[in-house]
């Protein structure tokens, strides 16, 4: 969750949002979370476990599909 | 009732002292959905504001304060948006206990003084973004 929330404050187009998996059962299922910290990006692509810094950003740049970002 | 133990309690003024800008913590709350742990989280989120004078606090409902949910992208509860000089895209859905509550405190911190500690090659990347992306993170309090 850190990485994500500092992201969110680098970037008006990221938005970070920690989900307490035992409190919402419905949406960890949807999401088939086994392990926990479970990341989603843009439901598209999703790790479970922390990565580093840029490994992280290599996931949300593919979700975000961005051949434009440099 | 206390949430905060003596020792995270000067654990977490002890962050706050670093904070700049005010920031508000908008909970979203609705009894009908999840009664017990919306108060829970009500009860949580006023137990850490009342630690910074630079914290404030909004309850709102889902069901009534519909606009404003949909304009923090809010279809959960309970929530808790930070909000910081702007909205930053800062969410927790569900009561923020144990590991949560460490970001949870780290996510004020960082609203407050809006300076993400992230590489120059992070931040040159991020700014290229042409979508928007959200950041999912499921974890349990353990």
């Amino acid at each position: 969750m850190r990485l994500a929330q500092h992201m969110a404050v680098a970037s008006e187009r990221v938005r970070a949002t920690a989900i307490e998996a035992t409190q919402f059962p419905e949406l960890s299922q949807a999401y088939q979370v086994m392990a926990v910290p479970k990341v989603v990006i843009n439901d598209r692509v999703q790790f479970e476990g922390a990565l580093p810094e840029p490994e992280f950003l290599g996931a949300v740049l593919q979700a975000a599909g961005s051949d434009t970002a440099r | 009732m206390g949430f905060l133990t003596t020792q995270n309690e000067a654990g977490v003024r002890k962050a706050f002292d670093t904070l700049r800008d005010p920031v508000k913590l908008v909970v979203f709350s609705q009894s009908l959905a999840a009664a017990d742990l919306c108060l829970q989280n009500e009860q949580l989120v006023r137990e850490v504001a009342s630690l910074s004078e630079k914290i404030t606090v909004e309850v709102l409902n889902l069901a009534i304060d519909r606009e404003r949910a949909e304009g923090y992208g809010v279809d959960q509860v309970p929530a808790i948006v930070v909000e910081g000089a702007r909205d930053y895209g800062l969410r927790f859905y569900g009561v923020p206990h144990g590991r949560e509550f460490q970001n949870f405190v780290e996510a004020i911190v960082l609203a407050s003084n809006g300076e993400p500690a992230l590489t120059e090659e992070t931040r040159t990347a991020l700014a290229g973004l042409g979508t928007d992306v959200e950041i999912k993170v499921f974890s349990t309090p353990t």
